[in-house]
């Protein structure tokens, strides 16, 4: 099995490890960088709840090999906010949209995504767009609720804090 | 769930990525997307000695409208049919297809060459791809060759594509005037292989019947089919005749050959394609005028 | 710091907390229906009602939450576990020898290791047995065969591949009707060689019978509440931490219940019981499937036992969905008798509960067919009779939970499904049946046909709430409308009586030990609190909920009081968060332990002013002498005396502790309409509207309590249209991952509709009932009663949940309707 150097910018942080050609990025995520808020819910691609944000997409860190995020820039739920909460961070907690919390990064990192590409999304096109991501604890309302109040904030950032 | 080992090769040119795919043969996978190769490797059902990672290949990642035809690279994400806007205005099945292949994530970084090369007959492209008469592609030791899409698919995972070549292009002819097209696709929840599918091209003629139609249909047979007995019973035919679109449904539901999964019988999986090739043709029809 | 999500202006109302209410053997008759969450408190305190921003949030959205999988430990080993390719086989050899050739392989343990020590089975919930590795032979699919310890995950992964286990197929019976007939024996390690578990029988069989022969009119469905799985998206796992200096085991586990779990395993393993720690950190969700002990846990906390080292084991989803957690597989032969007047007189029941190889339901030990009984509902009728056998099968062991594990939802789907099928049999609108069947507000305290005492309810409120709230009448005129031009649309209702709140200590045990709860809460010098359950959240809110009830009773801000859960060493024993106990149990205690602190802060207080305990009035968050608010201590004033300067015949500190036993369960119920449209083409089932109105009593938080419905309908949708574990014939499960088991994401659920009506219970201690499992119980009958209300004229009379399209299809197909 091949051994790779990889260098990783996570949160704009240079990481650098040898790792096994086979080591899945989500596992370097958490266990070579010790960045634990991307979590592992599934094998088959299907829950999202590792979704992370590398060169502007968001993707399923389980789905790619680290080796294949080398020289990339990879953004996690640690490296969302710049001081203080993202406002979908704040939307999260405002329209209580997240329970067990488990899944809540994955969605955070969706969204994100979701919000640069749509800035102003339907209550379908948000279902839409985290149609990758599974829930358990919530239905889904107030996730929706969450982004939709980011994006308000976003796009009117002093209509929505007051 | 953990891969196999495996000797990992990032190639930087198409002649390189051909050089390694010579040197090992059936030991070496392409890693393209990886949506699907990668979790078939988790779960061990593919234990590749090789991948040879061609996400370097920039140079195969475009998506543009040349002589005639819409030419995708081999490494277009699902997501760039999404978001572009040559697709969308003038694609109209491809752009159906794209927003219903799994789900956004993986979209961001699946890619349309993967999805063909694969010759699944439970992904979408492939019937898209049949009922656009697309061409693919291939590059190998030998050369560049270029291989008609009711050629490509030749088994169930299986292509025309040798070991040695690498899919570098698929090339979707420019419709014209009076064409439409549709894919309509049943499935139990988003993110999931379609119960059934139908993809429909057809051009119109003066007259409003029928001049020309191309249909794929998805997950109904053991690999990749186009529904030739539909496409008669619609070409000559005045597709806004009820009679014409039951009896093109009930062609493309004889010649399929579902099996019984999870998903469905295979008396049910019939019935969806006959609705969902009426609904198919009626929407490509309705783009056509 | 902001801590609301809706700034508005409280409602204050007199002090609800000491409910003034008639109270005769932990019920009234007179318990007031009200709509709107009214709050004592004001929002810098944010007692009870408030819609408080949830405490724990700010770690989770900032990917601080820390699970079982973040835990890494100095030397921590990894496990990874050998399971059968078989649902029933003869173990003839395991040759594990290449795997420990392998570099960073330490051992393999086998069901003969763990036989040398007596711990190859092990008890479960239902004090059956249940292997925890096998040293003979298999009897479910996916089953432990043994286990590979190895020095990190990748490693362990490969090694379990080179394990070679030479089995001996047996004929495996899958289908529990095939299991009565004992011709294959799943479990011959029992002295009695028969698939039979138990039999269970309620209610009064001869009256019942005598209510069926003098029937006017009796209908009759064969139902089937298939096999589901919780798949929480965290899977269960573990790190099992035992240092040989100190002899003390510390396991870090997913589970919902750590002190029941710390009992169990000194049990099983002989270790004293003050050397075990069992930690359980945040949960990626629960929903019963984290109250189970699970082999891998026995396994894991044996490998690091041995080897004297971390070992981590976390479950994939593939393991999670074939082998833990299994809910419902309950077979129903239900019948419903109505009088000459139409009205609703007798209820027979005869079932057969599929349990897999194992009897591991998490139901009280009295319960064998947990507290199915409730299943007349919310109907007034003269008698019932409940028949049930259970049967062990070759498939993993089931009965444990899917957001209730006590067997409502199954009796609830029965008797929801057969109310709306006997009001199309009549002729009458399904809500107007309803309204002219339900237990009447002045029966409560109702005493049901089969025991059960419903403490409060007004089922007429909730479901004229959500008829209003839908439009009932009008959807009624546009189905006509529809109808007349063949299109398909449905509106179905359900009108549900959960029962939850397990339990009075006189009834209510799990492996013996009483199922009270604990509160314990320690007031600091300067007014802050540190609060201790028994209880274990995995995203229900206690951190915030319980601190809003010490707060309404003590008037400290809720952002004051700390809330830890989980961690065996510190917590005070109870038996955990599952059923929707917690606030029916936990909740109370804290109550009742802040009542006490109370109390002792106005000796305190009286001692401060000098004054009388008896002159003395509590207002808010302070003890103020009677009509002279200006004489007052705060309780942080008190708190601060309490360890300064406390009169000297009172003892220092200001803690207390409570182990409530509740008087009885709690009744929570509900009203749910459903809208439906049906694709006639491909039978696709799209859900238009749906309403919910719950009532769950006082509610403590109006956010968190949305929130637990919107998840819980979500959850009731699944079953109703998704999810189900299929087996082939030779038991192999089919459904064995994410992409085959359908978890439903934001596009299959529907943007739910919701609203409540409140009626507190009379005795509990803040009249609140619990909520978490009601949606799931409520939505699957609305779901299907919507679907059959569609083509009821097609005659149409059941399907059986999950309702997939092709279930329409076939139905339609059938009825010779088709596009």
């Amino acid at each position: 099995m091949s051994q790779h150097n990889v260098s990783i910018n996570i949160n704009g942080t240079e990481h650098s490890h040898d790792v096994d050609a086979r080591l899945l990025l989500v596992h370097y995520i958490r266990e070579n960088c010790d960045l634990t808020g991307t979590h592992i819910g599934c094998d088959s691609t299907s829950c999202g709840a590792c979704t992370v944000i590398v060169d502007g997409r968001a993707i399923k860190s389980c789905t790619m090999f680290a080796v294949q995020a080398s020289g990339k820039e990879v953004e996690t739920i640690e490296g969302v906010a710049d001081g203080g909460l993202h406002p979908i961070q704040e939307g999260f907690w405002e329209m209580h949209g997240l329970q067990c919390g488990y899944c809540t990064p994955g969605m955070i990192m969706c969204a994100k995504t979701l919000l640069e590409k749509n800035p102003d999304p339907t209550e379908e096109e948000i279902r839409w767009g985290i149609s990758g991501n599974l829930c358990r604890c919530t239905g889904y309302n107030k996730i929706v609720e969450a982004i939709q109040y980011a994006a308000e904030k976003i796009n009117q950032p002093e209509a929505a804090s007051a | 769930m953990i891969p196999g080992k495996f000797d990992y090769y990032a190639p930087t040119s198409v002649d390189e990525a051909i050089d390694m795919l010579v040197t090992h043969g059936s030991e070496a996978k392409i890693l393209a997307g990886g949506q699907s190769l990668i979790p078939a490797m988790r779960y061990r059902l593919a234990v590749p000695e090789v991948l040879i990672d061609i996400n370097g290949l920039t140079d195969l990642n475009y998506l543009k409208q040349v002589n005639g035809h819409l030419a995708i690279g081999a490494m277009c994400r699902e997501v760039d049919l999404e978001e572009s806007d040559v697709v969308q205005s003038q694609y109209h099945l491809l752009a159906d297809a794209a927003e219903v292949i799994a789900d956004p994530l993986v979209r961001n970084q699946a890619t349309v060459g993967g999805n063909i090369a694969h010759a699944d007959p439970a992904n979408d492209h492939p019937a898209v791809m049949l009922a656009y008469d697309a061409t693919v592609v291939a590059k190998g030791p030998s050369g560049e060759r270029t291989i008609p899409i009711d050629s490509f698919f030749t088994d169930l995972f299986e292509s025309a594509l040798s070991e040695q070549e690498l899919l570098t292009e698929i090339r979707i002819p420019t419709p014209g005037a009076n064409s439409g097209g549709a894919y309509v696709k049943l499935e139990r929840k988003v993110g999931d292989y379609a119960i059934g599918a139908v993809a429909v091209q057809l051009t119109l003629a003066a007259d409003g019947t029928v001049a020309a139609a191309r249909i794929g249909l998805t997950n109904v047979y053991y690999m990749p089919m186009r529904a030739t007995g539909a496409e008669a019973a619609l070409i000559g035919q005045d597709p806004s005749d009820e009679a014409v679109l039951e009896a093109a449904g009930i062609a493309a539901a004889a010649e399929c050959d579902p099996s019984a999964d999870l998903r469905g019988s295979a008396a049910y999986k019939r019935d969806v394609i006959r609705t969902l090739a009426k609904r198919a043709i009626t929407k490509a029809v309705e783009r056509a005028r | 710091m902001a801590i609301y999500h809706d700034p508005s202006k409280p409602k204050h109302v007199a002090d609800r907390v000491e409910i003034k209410t008639k109270v005769k053997d932990g019920a009234s008759a007179e318990v007031p229906t009200t709509h709107d969450v009214t709050t004592t408190t004001p929002k810098e305190i944010c007692g009870i009602g408030h819609r408080m921003k949830r405490k724990e949030d700010p770690r989770f959205i900032q990917g601080k939450g820390r699970y079982v999988d973040d835990f890494k430990l100095p030397g921590m080993l990894y496990m990874d576990i050998v399971r059968s390719p078989y649902a029933h086989a003869k173990i003839l050899e395991i040759d594990a020898s290449e795997a420990l050739a392998m570099d960073g392989v330490l051992a393999v343990i086998t069901g003969k290791d763990l036989e040398a020590h007596g711990l190859h089975w092990m008890p479960t919930l239902m004090s059956d047995t249940q292997m925890v590795l096998p040293t003979d032979k298999v009897v479910y699919y996916a089953q432990e065969v043994c286990a590979v310890i190895a020095t990190d995950r990748y490693t362990a992964a490969d090694a379990i591949e080179a394990v070679y286990v030479d089995y001996e197929p047996l004929k495996p019976v899958v289908s529990p009707f095939d299991a009565l007939k004992d011709e294959v024996i799943v479990r011959d390690d029992k002295e009695i060689r028969t698939n039979r578990i138990w039999h269970w029988e309620v209610g009064d069989e001869a009256a019942t019978d005598a209510i069926f022969d003098s029937a006017t009119t009796v209908i009759k469905e064969t139902m089937y509440i298939p096999r589901i799985h919780v798949s929480s998206i965290e899977t269960c796992g573990m790190v099992a931490n035992y240092n040989p200096a100190t002899e003390k085991m510390q396991i870090y586990m997913t589970t919902q219940a750590p002190h029941a779990v710390r009992t169990v395993f000194a049990l099983v393993t002989g270790l004293p019981e003050q050397k075990i720690q069992i930690i359980s950190p945040d949960i990626g969700g629960g929903f019963g499937g984290k109250v189970p002990v699970y082999p891998g846990y026995v396994i894991g906390a044996v490998a690091s036992l041995l080897i004297g080292k971390p070992v981590k084991w976390i479950e994939d989803r593939s393991e999670n969905l074939q082998a833990d957690s299994f809910a419902r597989d309950y077979h129903l032969e239900a019948e419903m008798a109505a009088d000459e007047n139409g009205k609703i007189v007798g209820l027979r029941v005869n079932g057969l509960a599929d349990h897999g190889c194992a009897d591991s339901a998490a139901n009280p030990s009295k319960f064998p067919a947990g507290l199915f009984s409730i299943c007349t509902g919310s109907y007034d009728m003269k008698a019932a009779h409940v028949n049930f056998d259970a049967v062990y099968t070759n498939k993993p062991p089931g009965g444990v939970a899917y957001r209730c594990s006590f067997r409502v939802t199954e009796a609830v789907h029965m008797v929801e499904r057969l109310t709306s099928m006997m009001a199309h049999e009549l002729g009458v609108d399904p809500a107007a049946y309803r309204m002219n069947n339900f237990i009447k507000p002045e029966q409560f305290p109702y005493e049901s046909p089969t025991g059960w005492e419903y403490d409060s309810g007004n089922y007429h409120a909730a479901l004229e709430k959500a008829m209003e709230m839908i439009d009932y009448d009008g959807l009624r005129k546009e189905q006509l409308e529809k109808r007349e031009r063949g299109e398909l649309m449905g509106i179905g209702i359900s009108s549900f009586t959960e029962v939850v709140g397990a339990g009075p200590a006189k009834d209510y045990d799990i492996l013996g030990i009483k199922m009270f709860d604990s509160a314990e809460i320690r007031v600091h010098p300067t007014g802050k609190a540190i609060a201790r359950f028994g209880t274990k959240s995995q995203g229900q809110g206690h951190e915030t909920t319980y601190a809003q009830i010490i707060a309404e009773v003590l008037g400290i801000p809720a952002l004051d009081i700390d809330i830890e859960e989980g961690d065996t060493d510190t917590a005070p024993y109870g038996l955990g968060t599952y059923a929707s106990r917690s606030t029916p149990t936990a909740g109370a205690a804290a109550a009742m332990a802040a009542r006490k602190i109370k109390a002792k802060a106005r000796k305190i207080a009286a001692h401060l002013l000098e004054a009388h305990e008896d002159d003395l009035e509590w207002n808010v968050s302070q003890w103020q002498v009677k009509g002279s608010p200006d004489k007052a201590k705060t309780i942080q004033e008190i708190a601060f005396a309490a360890y300064t300067d406390h009169p000297d015949d009172l003892q220092a500190g200001l803690e207390a502790t409570d182990y409530y036993n509740p008087p009885n369960l709690t009744f929570p119920f509900g009203s749910y309409i459903c809208v439906v449209d049906i694709d006639k083409g491909t039978g696709e089932i799209h859900i238009r509207r749906f309403v919910a109105i719950d009532d769950c009593g006082n509610i403590i938080n109006p956010l968190v309590v949305e929130g637990q419905v919107h998840g819980g309908l979500t959850m009731g949708l699944a079953p109703a249209m998704y999810e189900e574990i299929v087996y082939d014939e030779n038991g192999q499960c089919l459904t064995g991952t994410l992409a085959d088991y359908l978890v439903p994401t934001a596009v299959e659920s529907p943007k739910w509709e919701t609203g409540h009506t409140i009626t507190p219970s009379p005795h509990h201690p803040i009249g609140a009932k619990g909520v978490g499992e009601s949606p799931t119980v409520g939505a699957p009958p609305a779901i299907a009663n919507a679907v059959v209300d569609a083509m009821w004229h097609l005659g149409v009379r059941h399907i059986d949940i999950p309702i997939t399209p092709e279930k329409v299809w076939q139905a339609l197909r059938d009825a010779g309707v088709t596009e």
